[in-house]
């Protein structure tokens, strides 16, 4: 076993790699394509809505562009942003070397690939699904085409990547913390993907039985959800919306974090209520199980079921609040920058503070019969997730930039992204609390003059056109940045808090030369505060073990994305069941290749890190 | 510790799958895969729960059932269980050929299960009792398929350890391998006491 | 990695731990007889006209659910040291498990 110092094409690179820092990389470009993607969509629906009796998109195609939207902006867009932020930051934070299962982790990130790609391959194959992002049974099963088999298999596929990534983190959390590094000392980021990787293990499940009876009732004949036969479509709602409610933490618990991170690097204090913030972000996790059905006050469960329904989601909003009132004590008598991230930080409180009170309001589910299915429904759910998703992924992606690519985005175009993206969002969302209260009906592709409707619209068209002028100078940013950005040191904003701080950015692939001895919260500001340069090392240098990296993710991913095109197309043509069973044979047999070939691993001697550590130092 | 080290019964640690890092995060990833599978099964059983009824006129499952082929099932099964403990008990005694023979046992006695469910599914669908009939069939056969399609993939990955291991024998690389496979194997064990009891003798009694 | 024996005489140690291993062994085979006994219970309840289902029922529920234990805590080890993460996410599991069912038995009705 030694070092081979092979010289690789960065496709190749890429595309085998098991380096959490590069997995993250890949999310970052998957998942942000993804989001241009789904970005482009929301634009079409503004445009189609912009005035009345438009016909830009109508009908059918509205109804799929609306559907993608929604699909695409939460699995394929959200969910792998995060993960390209768990997987560039977690590691380094709690002082680990690697992830628990870097196979896995790759693996994770082709099946969320794959999946994605077979869900836009409907655009080019017939049309995309359009029973809206939730898929209910009774629009899904009449829904012609293949469009919702693409829903059904895509999602099959990117979730079973969502789920491996959550077991990964989940063991890389427990196992691979430094020494020293106990869980009440862990950074908020870390606790917040903690969380959300036991949400992902329980909620991501139900999801995939549920995927499977659609899936069975379209393709097999089955009846889970076909009354004629004794089938119930209410089932589908449940088995959804357990997964679909706990979802939602699963993508803001990691934006807390985030946030967690950048109010207190920002403040240069100490984050407030660390243990209390523990707490809540475990209470809102647990708690995230028992409200599903709220979404579903409407179906008809009875007083006594929407009754607890309702109270247990209004009492999701003690946590919150306890988390909202200790970001605003962290910044009190803070010494405050206002940097890129800590704009959005700041803008995130009172915007997603709106959305959590829309949220108690929809949970009284009286009142919810009025607000169910209109417009004000879409005002609430966007401002919590774009004004507290996207926001910290935004933030994040300016906070950790230096860190994954070693480069500064640039503050002036940062600040007017900012800027462009708050306004852009107030306006598109906003308005529409009292366009749905006015009773204008969510997911119908028009409306008709002298409704009340017309101002409301247009405002709201207008901001989402700002909203993608911030992207564009997003985007740009990037560009530039990577053609000539200021090389960014390893304590790149330089009151760095957190242990990914202390290593180069980019952090070299066995992040850490020696693992760090952590003496508390905040590990590297204690030893900045003692005076010290690096981190007190925990052992000797020695030669660090790494994981090979492997084509098999890959192939393995591309077996069930070839098998899911056979099994969709097998009743009408002779060729499907063949090319699905070929595909899953792809698949078991590079599975069979993991299990019977050893992979041991190699070495980077002692004498390569010294090398390369002094051309940091130097 | 290196995973490839040749060993004695000595040498061998008193918990070998969890004696490497590798081995410690295969195994707590392990446990963690079956909480989620807990929900997954979960999952499945409340939909049978709540479909169980609508027949539409098929057979009733006190009709259907074959009790004492579900009997016999039931003890291929559970013994299966125990042959594996035993080979876990030859694994931490540094016993490689009895580990062997008890996998292999354990691997006779699930292919036994299976092969009887085959043969239950298959007179059921002689009467009438289809996946496409009702939602009752659907729920059912997904419910014990699915369980059914585990001890089929169970005992393919079993069968695969033991060939690939055959010639070189127990180390610290593949004694966490052998020790998740079964727990597996245990927790096929404890989805079935539930199908059982939940499908079969509850649809008896209604 | 440290040395895992305890006495530095590894023949004395192996000697103990084999014992060990084989009482462990003899209470699987316990666990093991009454997990058949608590079948057989469970098979007979149900067979027997005498009982009506609303005894039956929450009585074979409550065998499977001893079986179960039994399964886990010896069969899976979840009884020795180290199993405490595992006992947790086992018992989330459980968790959202028995409130899926509990809301498809209560609230899908129609």
């Amino acid at each position: 076993m030694s070092t081979v110092a092979r010289k690789k094409s960065v496709i190749w690179d890429y595309l085998t790699t098991v380096d959490h820092k590069k997995i993250a990389i890949l999310y970052l470009i998957a998942g942000g394509f993804f989001f241009l993607v789904g970005g482009l969509e929301a634009l079409f629906i503004r445009i189609q809505l912009a005035k009345p009796n438009n016909d830009f998109l109508v009908g059918g195609l509205y109804n799929q562009v609306l559907t993608m939207h929604g699909t695409t902006m939460i699995f394929l867009a959200a969910m792998p942003l995060i993960f390209a932020m768990m997987n560039a930051v977690v590691p380094i934070q709690i002082g680990a070397r690697d992830v628990a299962f870097p196979f896995l982790n790759a693996l994770g990130f082709w099946l969320f690939f794959f999946g994605g790609v077979f869900l836009n391959c409907s655009w080019f194959l017939g049309g995309a699904p359009d029973a809206g992002w939730t898929s209910y049974a009774s629009l899904s099963l009449e829904s012609p085409g293949h469009g919702i088999d693409f829903y059904v298999l895509g999602l099959q596929i990117s979730g079973f990547g969502t789920l491996m990534g959550g077991i990964n983190f989940l063991v890389t959390i427990i196992n691979m913390r430094a020494p020293g590094m106990t869980y009440m000392r862990m950074p908020m980021f870390t606790w917040a993907s903690f969380v959300t990787s036991a949400l992902i293990l329980f909620a991501f499940p139900p999801l995939t039985v549920g995927l499977v009876f659609m899936m069975m009732d379209r393709l097999f004949g089955g009846n889970f959800f076909h009354p004629a036969q004794g089938g119930n479509t209410i089932i589908w709602e449940h088995l959804f919306w357990i997964f679909g409610h706990p979802e939602v933490y699963i993508l803001v618990l990691p934006a807390f974090g985030i946030f967690s991170e950048i109010f207190a690097t920002f403040s240069k204090k100490r984050l407030f209520g660390y243990s209390s913030m523990v707490f809540a972000t475990v209470l809102i996790g647990f708690l995230g199980f028992m409200v599903w059905a709220h979404h579903m006050f409407t179906t008809g469960m009875g007083p006594i079921a929407n009754a607890i329904f309702a109270v247990a989601t209004m009492a999701i909003a003690v946590p919150t609040g306890i988390k909202i009132f200790n970001w605003l004590f962290t910044m009190w008598g803070g010494n405050i920058r206002f940097t890129t991230p800590m704009l959005y930080a700041v803008a995130f409180i009172p915007s997603f503070v709106m959305g959590g009170v829309t949220g108690v309001m929809n949970a009284a589910a009286a009142a919810d019969y009025q607000y169910h299915d209109s417009y004000f429904v879409v005002a609430h759910f966007h401002y919590v997730i774009v004004g507290g998703v996207v926001f910290a992924l935004l933030a994040g992606v300016h906070y950790w930039w230096p860190k994954m690519f070693g480069k500064m985005l640039n503050e002036a175009l940062g600040k007017t992204t900012f800027w462009l993206f708050l306004i852009g969002f107030h306006l598109t969302f906003f308005i529409q609390h009292f366009l749905g209260l006015m009773g204008m009906p969510r997911r119908v592709f028009t409306y008709l003059p002298g409704q009340g409707f017309e101002t409301g619209n247009l405002i709201s068209t207008v901001g989402a056109f700002f909203m993608a002028a911030a992207t564009i100078i997003l985007l740009v940013n990037v560009i530039i940045t990577t053609a000539k950005g200021k090389k960014a040191e390893a304590d790149a904003w330089g009151v760095g808090r957190t242990l990914e701080w202390a290593v180069a950015s980019p952090p070299p692939e066995y992040n850490f030369a020696q693992t760090p001895l952590v003496r508390g919260l905040d590990a590297l500001w204690i030893e900045k505060m003692e005076g010290k340069k690096g981190l007190t090392p925990a052992e000797p240098l020695g030669d660090i073990h790494m994981p090979n990296s492997s084509i098999l993710p890959f192939v393995i991913s591309l077996g069930l994305f070839i098998a899911a095109f056979g099994f969709m197309y097998h009743n009408q043509h002779s060729w499907g069941l063949f090319v699905g069973i070929g595909g899953l044979l792809i698949t078991l047999g590079s599975m069979f290749l993991r299990s019977v070939i050893d992979d041991h691993g190699f070495h980077i001697h002692k004498e390569e890190i010294m090398e390369a550590e002094k051309g940091v130092k130097a | 510790m290196h995973a490839e080290e040749k060993l004695t019964a000595e040498t061998f640690p008193a918990a070998p799958e969890k004696a490497t890092l590798e081995g410690k995060n295969k195994f707590l990833g392990f446990w963690l895969f079956l909480g989620g599978e807990t929900v997954l099964f979960a999952s499945l059983f409340a939909t049978y729960l709540a479909l169980r009824d609508k027949t539409a006129g098929g057979p009733p499952a006190h009709e259907l059932f074959r009790m004492p082929l579900v009997f016999v099932a039931t003890m291929l099964l559970l013994t299966s269980s125990l042959t594996s403990v035993y080979a876990i008990y030859h694994m931490k005694n540094f016993d490689f050929k009895k580990m062997q023979l008890w996998f292999a046992i354990t691997v006779l006695l699930g292919a036994g299960f299976l092969g009887l469910e085959i043969f239950e599914f298959n007179e059921y669908v002689h009467e009438g009792h289809v996946f496409t009939k009702s939602a009752f069939a659907s729920s059912f056969y997904t419910l014990v398929g699915t369980h059914g399609g585990h001890v089929a993939f169970g005992l393919l990955w079993i069968l695969t350890l033991m060939i690939r291991n055959a010639k070189r024998g127990l180390n610290l690389y593949n004694a966490p391998k052998f020790y998740v496979a079964s727990l597996y194997w245990h927790f096929i064990d404890v989805v079935w006491v539930f199908i059982f009891t939940v499908v079969y003798l509850m649809g008896m009694v209604g | 990695m440290a040395n895992h024996t305890n006495t530095g005489n590894p023949n004395v140690d192996l000697a103990y731990r084999r014992k060990k291993n084989a009482e462990e062994m003899k209470h699987q085979v316990i666990s093991f007889v009454l997990m058949i006994a608590l079948t057989l219970v469970a098979f007979f309840a149900v067979g027997y006209d005498e009982f009506s289902h609303w005894f039956s029922v929450p009585f074979i529920l409550l065998l499977a659910a001893v079986q179960v234990a039994f399964q886990l805590y010896y069969f899976m080890h979840m009884s020795h040291k180290g199993h405490e993460v595992p006992a947790l996410f086992i018992y989330g599991g459980v968790l959202v498990a028995f409130l899926t069912i509990w809301a498809f038995m209560t609230v899908v009705w129609w």
